[in-house]
């Protein structure tokens, strides 16, 4: 029986002040209205423009669980549809990217369309003359997604017509793309490899909580972060230089006082970061010439300013995370309350030495592949909770930590970095963004 | 004398260690220099500048070995263990003038841990050096047949 379809103060009860009641991870209902409701209507992230370089080019993708389409047109703009055939619904591109050249064409029965989505051809159109095939949404051929912003090629999508418009729902959060962007010389990304994609048997929402989740790394990366020191240590000593991989294991066993100082901020809609005063890329080895680059295409001052803004992750709400210091993406992509797709993506800075390239995609291997000893100390902390969270003892998750009486909603502040304030603040937009057209619904219904 | 049947016998013999966990004896196999890589793209060329799953040196893996050990590594509560399922390796090159020995193997591998168990398949290569009367692993390289696909964890060695 639907408990909270079309029952916004049941959706809303699930998130307290300091605790989220454990449905919001482990009932398949509330994942089906994430489904109809809050991915629909956040901005979600579909691709890069560098990866539709060329028009005619394409990538697909999902938002929420729904397949969509992005190509480049001929005329240079992105368009982005809904990944079917108005026909009979058979999906025009199946491959992750490629180049469709002047137009689609659905492999069943060989409707084609511009790469602006409009019908170009059916065969036997006769057959459709006086049928009143006009007046029907098929003929307006791909289904669009109308609301589409690329920001400095990013390119995200919000599926409701109605909402907040994209610069209201990010705000001054885009400043961590921002620094992206701008750390390359050429101020350009360029997507050069494929994402390392990665299966969890958890909620989605486990994830994006752990990426402001400052209090684990030194517990529960001891295994993978705190071995590799120890070995470190042991075979090669002190003395020397440590390795690229070394530097970047190592700041996961930063002490909680270097997590408490180093800040998280938060913005309004669910958005916020850690690392703000500094983080664990602050010390990393400089790369020999990029400075001199940096400082050339952008003068000294300008230069430092960008590079001394060395954030950890920040948190998109819903489902992505970017990490600017290393050029990394991280999309969360919902399959099914207990599944999650986490496709984690990597920029070239265009301009930029290969060496940090080559750092970006070190980090990428270590830190988010099924393969990395970091990635399997957490997805077994998501699995121990998704099934711990089953049982009917206590059905609460907590996250007092440094909670204040009174805090205001979507505000922006900056706070000390051990607080799970930003955790709160995704809850808050998780209740915005699930119930804010479900009387609209309610009223459809009646 | 490497023969043939040394670099077989070598490859029959690293897939035992493995199976057995006795990861020491393993990691013995490695020349200093010695590489372990799991390309993430078709026919990859480049471990560093094309992304990859896994491009570990020794270093790299001593730490997953001790890892696997550890008091506080949860992921290994309980263990995990490993299958190697090898077809005859095939000889690509053994020239002991040059010091060259290579064997292209293909393999069905099977990790399990509790009560889950995934199965991968697809083939590695061996570049291997002599070192006195023994082979040393330069460069092992596994392709996974679908290396593209989202894998859960994957915690031993293929």
């Amino acid at each position: 029986m639907a408990k909270y379809r079309r029952n916004a103060h049941a959706v809303a009860a699930l998130v307290r002040e300091a605790e989220v009641h454990r449905d919001v991870y482990v009932d398949p209902e509330i994942f089906e209205l994430e489904m109809e409701h809050l991915f629909p209507n956040s901005w979600i992230y579909v691709g890069h423009a560098s990866q539709l370089s060329k028009p005619g080019d394409f990538i697909t993708a999902n938002i929420g669980r729904q397949p969509v389409l992005a190509s480049r047109h001929s005329d240079g703009s992105i368009h982005v549809f809904y990944n079917r055939c108005p026909h009979k619904g058979v999906k025009i591109a199946s491959e992750p990217c490629g180049n469709t050249g002047k137009f689609f064409r659905c492999p069943y029965h060989a409707w084609s369309f511009k790469t602006d989505g409009s019908l170009l051809a059916i065969p036997l159109k006769k057959g459709y003359e006086g049928t009143g095939f006009g007046d029907t949404q098929a003929n307006e051929g791909l289904s669009k997604v109308r609301n589409v912003v690329v920001y400095r090629d990013f390119i995200f999508a919000r599926l409701n017509d109605s909402g907040l418009s994209f610069k209201d729902y990010f705000g001054e959060s885009l400043s961590t793309i921002d620094n992206m962007v701008d750390r390359s010389p050429d101020g350009k990304l360029a997507v050069m490899a494929t994402p390392i994609r990665y299966m969890h048997t958890c909620n989605w929402k486990m994830l994006v909580e752990n990426q402001t989740d400052t209090c684990h790394p030194m517990v529960a990366h001891e295994s993978s972060a705190g071995t590799a020191v120890k070995v470190w240590k042991r075979e090669q000593g002190e003395a020397t230089e440590a390795p690229m991989a070394v530097q970047l294991y190592a700041p996961f066993m930063s002490p909680y006082e270097f997590y408490e100082q180093s800040g998280i901020r938060i913005w309004p809609n669910g958005h916020g970061h850690t690392g703000v005063n500094n983080s664990i890329h602050s010390n990393y080895a400089g790369i020999p010439g990029y400075l001199d680059q940096m400082v050339a295409a952008y003068g000294e001052k300008r230069a430092l300013e960008i590079l001394g803004e060395v954030r950890h992750n920040t948190v998109y709400f819903p489902n992505i995370m970017v990490k600017g210091a290393v050029q990394i993406l991280r999309n969360f992509i919902p399959i099914a309350v207990d599944r999650t797709l986490v496709e984690s993506w990597v920029y070239r800075l265009v301009g930029a030495p290969d060496k940090l390239y080559e750092r970006a995609l070190m980090y990428n291997r270590f830190i988010n592949a099924p393969t990395s000893i970091v990635g399997h100390d957490d997805l077994e902390m998501y699995e121990r909770a998704q099934e711990g969270l089953t049982t009917n003892g206590n059905q609460w998750v907590n996250l007092q930590r440094l909670y204040e009486a009174g805090e205001q909603p979507d505000a922006t502040a900056v706070i000390n970095g051990t607080s799970e304030r930003q955790m709160r603040n995704q809850f808050h937009a998780w209740v915005k963004f699930m119930t804010m057209d479900m009387d609209q619904h309610v009223e459809a219904a009646e | 004398m490497i023969s043939e049947k040394t670099i077989t016998d070598f490859i029959y013999r690293e897939a035992e260690l493995l199976d057995t966990m006795q990861w020491q004896g393993w990691l013995d196999l490695f020349h200093p220099e010695g590489r372990y890589w799991m390309p993430l793209e078709w026919q990859q060329q480049d471990p560093v500048l094309q992304p990859s799953l896994m491009y570990e040196d020794l270093l790299l893996l001593k730490v997953r070995v001790e890892r696997l050990a550890g008091e506080r590594t949860f992921s290994q509560k309980p263990k995990s263990r490993c299958h190697h399922l090898l077809q005859a390796p095939q000889i690509v090159a053994c020239d002991a003038t040059a010091g060259v020995f290579k064997a292209r193997t293909s393999y069905i591998y099977t990790e399990t841990r509790g009560d889950a168990l995934e199965r991968y398949s697809g083939w590695v290569s061996h570049d291997l050096v002599q070192v006195g009367d023994d082979l040393k692993i330069k460069l092992k390289r596994v392709d996974l047949v679908n290396f593209d696909a989202p894998f859960g964890n994957i915690q031993l060695f293929m």
